[in-house]
């Protein structure tokens, strides 16, 4: 592999909000952050691809579905499948679900009020393409941020994801959303897209976060793809 | 289905029909006001004109009946503080240089009574307008922040519009991507059938790239960009459209809209990153957001504060719904909408941008040799006036003062001395836990937990804390602080000295956040203007403020005027809300709020403490009392304690620090303890003689600190040279808050119980 640091994708949709600290999280881990924009069809070559927290396309017809659909969610599902890392977080995740790349969906809160709050979350499979740098086990507190971070999926899916060890994140403290077995971020069979509820790009240093506990999952990839 | 038949009422069919009675009254003119139109037109206006005068006019737009009072505060600002100042009072809001070539711009507005009426939307539409004032000034919005009052915590209507309007409020907000940094919740009944929802923003912004809102350079265009424009919030001048449609007006093509607007954050955080990008690219010359009085409001500004006139054709606006007549659309307050002036060869240019981020544009006219604004619809010109007369020239009250005697006297002369007290240790330890747990001190988390305090990445402090702090720069961690308060107890008991006070407390929550205190704006909320009492309150309220402005060096840049707060004949308290920015070289250095530092650090009390409990919290929570005196104010002690806070901020001498205000050295201890959850050790006798009145006690000018206990000898003698009393009352440590023999010792499981229970026993839990 070559030298040069690796280059991580942030797209932008309208109505992405969190890009920006995406991008300032990928930079902290040493990697270099490229703008993907939601109508293009092209990766710009990148080694790995973050979708971002937000409201894309309003949140219309349901969290996520529109972006689902976008041009360049096309190149990131067919990126996805040769192995790709992707890595969604809250509106990347409920985006990752709508585009099937990841199983189950995220509904309203059980308390149907949005909710900002630190969570613990316990790190379960780190063994992923984000996850490298942390040891199962390990606890991060991390900023949820979100009104539709319910996790669900019906039961087979919850006992294969668990029977495979593919539940990546769990509440510590029990999941304030009611996500279904507490579980806050999961991972595909091949292990390179993962996607969370909280905001581990929030958590990439104490002065304006609760911690820098989430910069573990950047320097995983990017430790990864310099490899 | 058919289209309504639209009758145009043109200016040359106003001429040919002077005769015709228009319903002035119902858009709130008074005879001598439409007489005014008749005069400056030599006719009678258009309906389309009439829509414009009348919401022009209106007291939301114009000031009337506050700018004979409002002029003090240019008379009052010194050539010290307007070096820092930009852009001041009468731009979309006040623009202040903070250093290294970065300039903020921060205002505060009311959406008082739409949120009454909707919560949620009024609330949300609040933000998107404040937004949109801060965008209008070139910058990018980097912090939002809501004071909010309410009617009592355990009133049936409070159940109904505060969980409204804090939904509103995050719901809009958060999907702006915009950290809510700052704000108040306050209950008293007098707000029971008038809420006040407050919205501030912060904006930044290199100085270069301030824009102003004018329309220069004849042939230049005019375009209107982001939502289209329909029946919302078009208000009043309904009875316009009942007038000049057909028969079929009220069938099936039209359906009534309610009267507040709806809002669509989507569409204004896709408009804002638009503008951003215009802007950058070097697009706009002049440019103004739409609220308040829609394009009515936004075509004769520009025009006005421009050095020609504009030509506008309605048929180029894009409709959402059919058959508006000129009238309505002209004073629509659909949201979302921008207006800017852009030269003829960069046209193309500016609406490619636009289509990059599906932002809807459209030339809707230019700038015209002359002086007149001209409106033209469906081919017929409706609107011929001069600008000025709309925008800036409207109609100037001497509304009747008079301060009511018997009134006010009643109430300096029932004093809270009368009031039981608390003596036996076990009853002040009691106390203490009850106004813990009071509706007005308790924990806000119920509220600030619905809104997104992180997003952009750059909060340093939020709710909680004394004040907001956002780094502005991430190179050279140069930030801001921002803090908004106001007692209005104290400015119904002696308006002068409750403003100075409100004033003193958002400055000394600036300082205590170890910025320096730079620039104020406000949101002047008062009952009637018609009502000579309030007007008395309201007069006192800024001569206190502007008075206390300029000795303290802070200007105000701008801020707002919401009269008219009442139910019935019933004002509500005169709530002046003052909020204070401030500058932090490095955010690095920004002091954490409460015990944040080691155990065993040593705590020190700045300021003195007097028996001051007119207007208090206890008085108002323990024996619903209102009388008295307020607190003595004393802006050259703020003054001096503000520059010794933010020097031991600046050095990290300071380990933790925490206003003492609301509930006074008591509520301040429970706060600063459960904070971090560190307890401490407090000896009251250092604080008065007397438990109770150092507990309870609300004297200003005082700031709880922490520092290691090496270096608290040294922290006092510097105290001493700043002319700063300061006396060493405890130490930090421990799971208990313990307050001496006289009172006994509280643990922080139980005060965090009664403290944290009190909003969610009210409005049902937040999460499972």
């Amino acid at each position: 592999m070559s030298s040069a640091a690796p280059r991580v994708g942030v797209i932008t949709f309208p109505g992405t909000l969190d890009d920006v600290d995406a991008a300032r999280a990928v930079r902290r881990a040493g990697a270099e952050a490229v703008p993907l924009w939601h109508g293009d069809h092209d990766l710009r070559g990148v080694d790995a691809v973050v979708v971002p927290g937000g409201f894309s396309y309003g949140d219309y017809l349901r969290a996520g579905a529109i972006a689902s659909l976008a041009p360049i969610m096309r190149e990131v599902v067919d990126g996805a499948g040769r192995g790709l890392p992707v890595l969604g977080i809250c509106n990347g995740f409920q985006i990752l679900c709508e585009a099937h790349l990841l199983p189950g969906a995220l509904i309203a809160n059980a308390g149907m009020h949005f909710l900002c709050r630190d969570v613990v979350l316990g790190v379960e499979n780190a063994r992923t393409a984000w996850t490298r740098d942390y040891t199962a086990g390990d606890e991060l507190l991390v900023p949820l941020k979100s009104q539709e971070g319910r996790y669900v999926a019906d039961a087979a899916t919850l006992d294969e994801l668990e029977g495979e060890g593919r539940v990546v994140f769990r509440y510590r403290d029990g999941a304030p959303n009611g996500s279904s077995r507490d579980i806050a971020g999961i991972t595909n069979a091949a292990g390179n897209v993962v996607g969370l509820m909280p905001h581990p790009e929030h958590a990439t240093s104490g002065l304006t976060g609760p911690s820098s506990d989430g910069l573990g999952l950047f320097t995983s990839l990017a430790a990864q793809v310099a490899a | 289905m058919t289209q309504p038949q639209v009758t145009v009422d043109s200016v040359s069919h106003a001429e040919t029909t002077p005769d015709e009675p228009q319903p002035y009254r119902e858009l709130g003119l008074k005879d001598d006001e439409y007489a005014r139109i008749r005069d400056i037109l030599g006719r009678r206006p258009t309906d389309a004109e009439l829509a414009m005068y009348s919401v022009m006019w209106s007291e939301h737009c114009s000031y009337k009946s506050s700018k004979v009072h409002l002029r003090y505060f240019g008379e009052t600002t010194t050539d010290e503080m307007k070096q820092a100042m930009l852009a001041g009072i009468g731009e979309n809001a006040g623009v202040v240089s903070i250093g290294d070539g970065w300039a903020v711009t921060f205002k505060v507005e009311s959406h008082n009574h739409p949120s009454y009426v909707e919560p949620y939307q009024g609330a949300a539409t609040g933000v998107g307008g404040i937004v949109r004032d801060i965008m209008a000034m070139g910058a990018r919005p980097i912090a939002v922040g809501d004071p909010l009052r309410f009617g009592p915590a355990d009133a049936d209507d409070t159940a109904r519009v505060l969980p409204g309007v804090v939904a509103g409020v995050g719901g809009y907000g958060n999907c702006l991507g915009l950290p809510n940094v700052a704000g108040e919740v306050v209950f008293d009944p007098s707000y029971a059938g008038n809420p006040l929802v407050n919205a501030l923003c912060v904006g930044a912004l290199k100085s270069e790239d301030l824009h102003l809102a004018f329309a220069s350079g004849t042939g230049n265009k005019i375009i209107l960009f982001g939502a289209t424009t329909g029946l919302d919030g078009i208000g009043g001048v309904s009875v316009l459209a009942s007038e000049t449609f057909d028969e079929a007006a009220g069938g099936s093509g039209r359906k009534k809209l309610p009267s507040v607007q709806v809002g669509d954050p989507f569409t204004e955080k896709v408009l804002i990153e638009c503008c951003l990008e215009l802007f950058a690219a070097g697009l706009v010359v002049g440019i103004q957001d739409l609220g308040g009085a829609g394009l009515s409001c936004a075509t004769s500004e520009l025009a006005s504060a421009g050095d020609g006139g504009m030509q506008v054709d309605l048929d180029q606006v894009p409709l959402r719904a059919t058959g508006m007549t000129a009238a309505e659309i002209l004073s629509s307050e659909s949201q979302e909408r921008m207006c800017a002036v852009v030269k003829p060869e960069d046209v193309e240019a500016f609406l490619e941008v636009c289509r990059k981020w599906d932002v809807l544009a459209s030339v809707i006219g230019e700038v015209t040799e002359g002086e007149r604004l001209v409106i033209t619809s469906g081919g017929e010109t409706v609107v011929d006036v001069p600008p000025r007369t709309v925008a800036h020239e409207g109609p100037v009250y001497q509304r009747p003062v008079a301060r009511d005697d018997v009134r006010q006297d009643a109430l300096t002369a029932d004093g809270p001395e009368r009031l039981p007290r608390p003596e036996t240790p076990s009853e002040l330890r009691t106390e203490v836990l009850r106004m813990a747990a009071a509706p007005n001190l308790a924990s806000r988390s119920w509220v600030t937990s619905q809104y997104d305090r992180y997003v952009r990445g750059n909060t340093v402090a939020a709710h909680g804390a004394d004040a907001g702090v956002v780094r502005v720069d991430e190179e050279t961690d140069r930030g801001i602080a921002v803090a908004t308060d106001c007692n209005a107890r104290f400015v119904a008991l002696d308006p002068y000295t409750g403003a100075q006070l409100a004033l003193a407390e958002a400055y000394r929550n600036v300082a205590t956040s170890g910025a320096v205190p730079l620039a104020v704006t406000d949101c002047l909320n008062f009952g009637s203007p018609e009502d000579p009492h309030v007007m008395w309150q309201f007069q006192e309220a800024v001569r206190g403020l502007a008075d206390g402005c300029a000795v303290l060096g802070t200007p105000v840049t701008g801020g707002n005027v919401s009269f008219y707060n009442q139910t019935g004949t019933t004002a509500i308290l005169p709530t002046p809300v003052v909020g204070v920015l401030g500058v932090i070289d490095d955010v690095t250095t920004a002091v954490p709020s409460g015990f944040a530092g080691a155990d065993g650090d040593a705590v020190i009390l700045l300021g003195t403490t007097a028996a001051e409990f007119g207007g208090s919290e206890w008085a108002h929570e323990v024996h619903a009392h209102l009388g008295g005196r307020p607190p003595a104010v004393d802006l050259e002690h703020e003054r001096r304690l503000a520059g010794l806070l933010a020097a031991a901020g600046a050095d990290r001498t300071l380990t933790g620090s925490h206003d003492l205000s609301d509930g006074g050295l008591a509520q301040g201890l429970v706060e600063s303890a459960l904070a971090a959850g560190h307890g401490a050790r407090i000896e009251l006798s250092g604080v008065h003689d007397d438990a109770f009145t150092a507990l309870f006690a609300e004297s200003a000018g005082r700031v709880l600190v922490t520092v290691a206990a090496g270096d608290a000898d040294a922290f006092l003698a510097r105290a001493g040279e700043a002319g700063v009393p300061a006396a060493r009352i405890g130490e930090t440590g421990g799971a208990v808050l313990h307050l001496g023999d006289g009172v006994g010792e509280l643990a922080l499981d139980e005060l965090r119980t009664a403290w944290e229970g009190t909003l969610p026993a009210r409005f049902g839990p937040v999460s499972v």
